[in-house]
């Protein structure tokens, strides 16, 4: 018995954590924040997949190391660490994990090779699937997709965004197709991208057992929740440690403020709260990995739930410890705190996740 | 990431499985004897008790035989006396659990006294003491806290002096548990009064029928007497009821607090209650609907079914930190008293919420749920919340070990 993450996942993720404490200051996050850092963010965007990650979901076959979502978690947490600025959780997450669930023999080999081969990348949207606001949706018809999404990941330079209907048929479409509108939507986090994607009657290749098949969209959910969740487990993380270093610096009466009970007892109940969601994210993706939908899903709506409001109570405490410096620009704190913030929101903020959570437990009749 | 036992613990999982199905739900007698009942630490729901009926000596022995308690004691101290095995324990907690079987009798005897001697005490005392405090026979009480040392426990000035080859005891201690039904208590004295504070304590074991002592019980906010006071007036006690040497209770005594706390908050206990929180739900209305169908009931419940998740999945990790020793969870392993007991009294407190005024209903009115568990537990637990070390304390331990913050500075002025 071993609950936790491997040698090799802790290897990897160290790499991935010290690859952005070298090449990502927050210098270099505030440049890319304030859209001044598009070569710097293509150059980090590069050293990272160098690791690998683009690799992890893709099964062997296609060239991929085909390893589960684990892996991925954490590589997550190691972005949520250090606000990666780079795509994730919808290109090397939830893209790869819907084309192969989803996916034919034919579109499996002709997508997923190569995104293990880094040729192409994808963007995914599947915020109308959990939910529509702004009466947004796409409709397909004869091969055709019209309609609105909101809250795409990952779209910004992508040669292809894979979307979906309500009924959860995912499909793939070119970017640079006729037809296709990117808009960027300003979020308070500027260390990711998100848009609206609007198609006029577009071509798209629909992944054929997602047609009948609508578990296929809730499982890539499903996957996205826990990675969106390993983020915020790696940027709590990453808040706590910050309080507790400036507590240990920041000297007020005489005293480094981190001898006032005041400030440790925060930062304990940061510690404390944060420390049991490790385990809840861990086994929420080995169970993506081995069990049943039923088990499976339930964890990753309690992970996704719980890790959105410890880590909301997180970013608040972490900012109040660094007093009237953690609400500046300058110190940056608040990338973390943002991040944080859109990731509540995103696939589902709380509430909704928690009553799909009670569905799951047939809880409502 | 393993969540398997391995194949080499099938067998076992089966044999404790057949045992707990014969067990399922059976109740313990005590016989009206009240030194019993009162180590039955919660109320159980008398309903669930559908199962055989069995005497808790008897119990006692049998789960002994049988190797699901007292585990690693050795056999001549009157345990089972098997290798030490975090695995074969975990599978007997998690199996009692699920079949609802009853558990060993608890109280600070077994869970804090057996291990300081199995690892302090002296062949003669181990002899003496261990197996009957297992069979419960013998029922210990601690003397730690006094009217001046609780979250200062170091403080303590309750004084032996060793006169004629006797220990002569006088002073108080307080929040003594079970004191009115135990025939010994283990205690910290102030023994070496030119010491340092933690240097001058001793750890000395008391028959509580010698002379000199008196209980005053100390009725707390459920009612019950959990607690007293205990005066020594120069109680006198052979020299060798010290353990280990003179000066040296304070690391005897620290070296089994880490029992309590962990104990304090049993994850699967507190998965169960959730369940019985759920079927409470789903059972009792308001003007004809469903508790569980009002939402904002249910997204409280949900909130907390989070956290208990939480809190389960991390007790796997601390298990395999057990079981492969180079994984660190320092941290992990000391939030669990703080976090254990403040969500157990979150999830009461809400069984209490959804109730509404009906939740109010406590001892033996006609109407009270569930035999008034969901009230006393409620308030059970803000006991816990302050004993075994204060949360605020578990603060300062969490921040200055687990985060190495700097304590808090001396206060050197008069106030």
């Amino acid at each position: 018995m071993y609950f936790g993450l491997s040698e090799e996942q802790v290897f990897f993720q160290d790499n991935v954590k010290k690859f952005l404490t070298d090449n990502a200051s927050i210098e270099e996050i505030r440049k890319i924040a304030n859209g001044e850092g598009d070569e710097l963010q293509k150059e980090i965007f590069q050293g990272i997949v160098n690791l690998g990650i683009n690799t992890l979901l893709v099964p062997e076959e296609y060239g991929g190391l085909g390893v589960g979502l684990l892996h991925a978690v954490a590589i997550s947490q190691a972005l949520g660490n250090g606000v990666g600025p780079i795509p994730f959780s919808g290109s090397y997450v939830m893209a790869p994990i819907a084309l192969n669930l989803a996916g034919s023999d034919d579109q499996k080999s002709k997508y997923l090779s190569k995104i293990a081969t880094n040729e192409v990348r994808f963007g995914i949207g599947l915020s109308e699937f959990v939910g529509a606001r702004e009466d947004a949706g796409i409709e397909i018809s004869n091969g055709k997709a019209s309609g609105r999404a909101l809250f795409v990941a990952d779209a910004e330079n992508a040669d292809h965004i894979i979307l979906s209907n309500k009924a959860g048929v995912m499909f793939v479409i070119d970017s640079s197709t006729s037809g296709v509108e990117l808009n960027k939507l300003t979020t308070v986090d500027k260390t990711r991208a998100f848009h609206e994607v609007i198609l006029k009657n577009v071509d798209c290749d629909i992944l054929e057992k997602s047609e009948k098949d609508i578990e296929l969209a809730k499982k890539v959910v499903d996957a996205g929740r826990i990675i969106l969740a390993a983020d915020t487990l790696g940027a709590s993380e990453s808040m706590i440690e910050k309080a507790v270093a400036y507590s240990k610096e920041r000297k007020q009466f005489n005293r480094t403020i981190g001898s006032f009970q005041a400030v440790k007892h925060m930062c304990a109940e940061m510690a404390s709260e944060l420390e049991p969601c490790y385990a809840l994210v861990w086994q929420a993706a080995h169970s993506f990995d081995n069990d049943s939908v039923e088990e499976s899903r339930l964890l990753a709506c309690m992970a996704k739930s719980h890790l959105s409001e410890v880590g909301k109570e997180i970013s608040k405490k972490s900012t109040e410890v660094h007093g009237g410096m953690g609400f500046t620009d300058l110190l940056g704190l608040h990338y973390w705190f943002k991040r944080i913030g859109l990731n509540r929101q995103l696939l589902g903020a709380p509430e909704l996740v928690r009553e799909e959570a009670a569905e799951i437990q047939g809880f409502n009749q | 990431m393993n969540l398997e036992f391995g194949t080499e613990y099938n067998d076992f999982i089966s044999e404790v499985q057949d045992f707990c199905k014969e067990y399922s739900n059976a109740t313990i007698t005590t016989n009206n004897d009240k030194k019993f009942e009162i180590l039955d630490a919660l109320p159980v729901n008398s309903n669930e008790k559908t199962g055989k009926t069995v005497n808790r000596s008897d119990w006692q022995r049998i789960l002994i035989e049988k190797g699901y308690f007292a585990r690693s004691v050795p056999k001549e101290y009157g345990g089972y006396g098997g290798e030490p095995d975090i695995i074969k324990s975990r599978i007997i907690a998690t199996e009692f659990s699920k079949y609802k079987v009853p558990s060993a009798m608890g109280g600070q005897g077994i869970d804090m006294l057996v291990p300081t001697l199995l690892e302090w005490g002296t062949e003669e005392q181990k002899q003496k003491h261990v197996k009957s405090t297992l069979h419960g026979e013998t029922i210990w009480c601690q003397g730690y806290s006094e009217p001046n040392a609780g979250s200062d426990l170091a403080n303590l000035q309750t004084k032996g002096e060793l006169i004629d080859g006797n220990w002569v005891i006088n002073g108080q201690k307080i929040w003594t548990s079970t004191a009115q039904f135990s025939q010994m208590m283990f205690c910290l004295i102030r023994t070496e009064p030119e010491a340092s504070k933690h240097a001058g304590i001793s750890f000395i074991l008391i028959p509580m029928d010698t002379p000199g002592i008196e209980i005053r019980p100390l009725v707390d906010m459920t009612l019950k007497a959990g607690f007293n006071e205990v005066f020594f007036d120069d109680v006198t006690v052979p020299e060798d009821c010290l353990v280990a040497k003179r000066g040296e209770g304070w690391s005897v005594a620290n070296s089994v607090l880490g029992h309590e706390r962990g104990s304090l908050a049993n994850p699967n206990a507190t998965m169960n209650r959730l369940n019985t929180l759920i079927g409470l739900m789903k059972e009792e209305t308001i003007d004809g609907r469903r508790l569980i169908d009002i939402p904002s009931y249910r997204d409280r419940l949900l909130k907390v079914q989070g956290r208990v998740m939480a809190v389960q999945a991390h007790s796997l990790r601390l298990l395999s930190s057990k079981i492969n020793p180079e994984q660190n969870v320092k941290l992990g392993s000391m939030i669990q008293k703080l976090v254990g007991t403040e969500l157990r009294h979150e999830l009461e407190g809400l069984a209490i919420d959804i109730m509404g005024e009906l939740g109010t209903l406590y001892e033996d009115d006609p109407n009270v749920r569930d035999g008034g568990s969901w009230q006393f537990t409620y308030m059970y637990f803000l006991g816990l919340i302050i004993g075994g070390g204060t949360n605020q304390i578990q603060k300062n331990i969490i921040s200055e070990r687990g985060l190495g913050m700097p304590r808090e500075p001396k206060v050197t002025v008069e106030v």
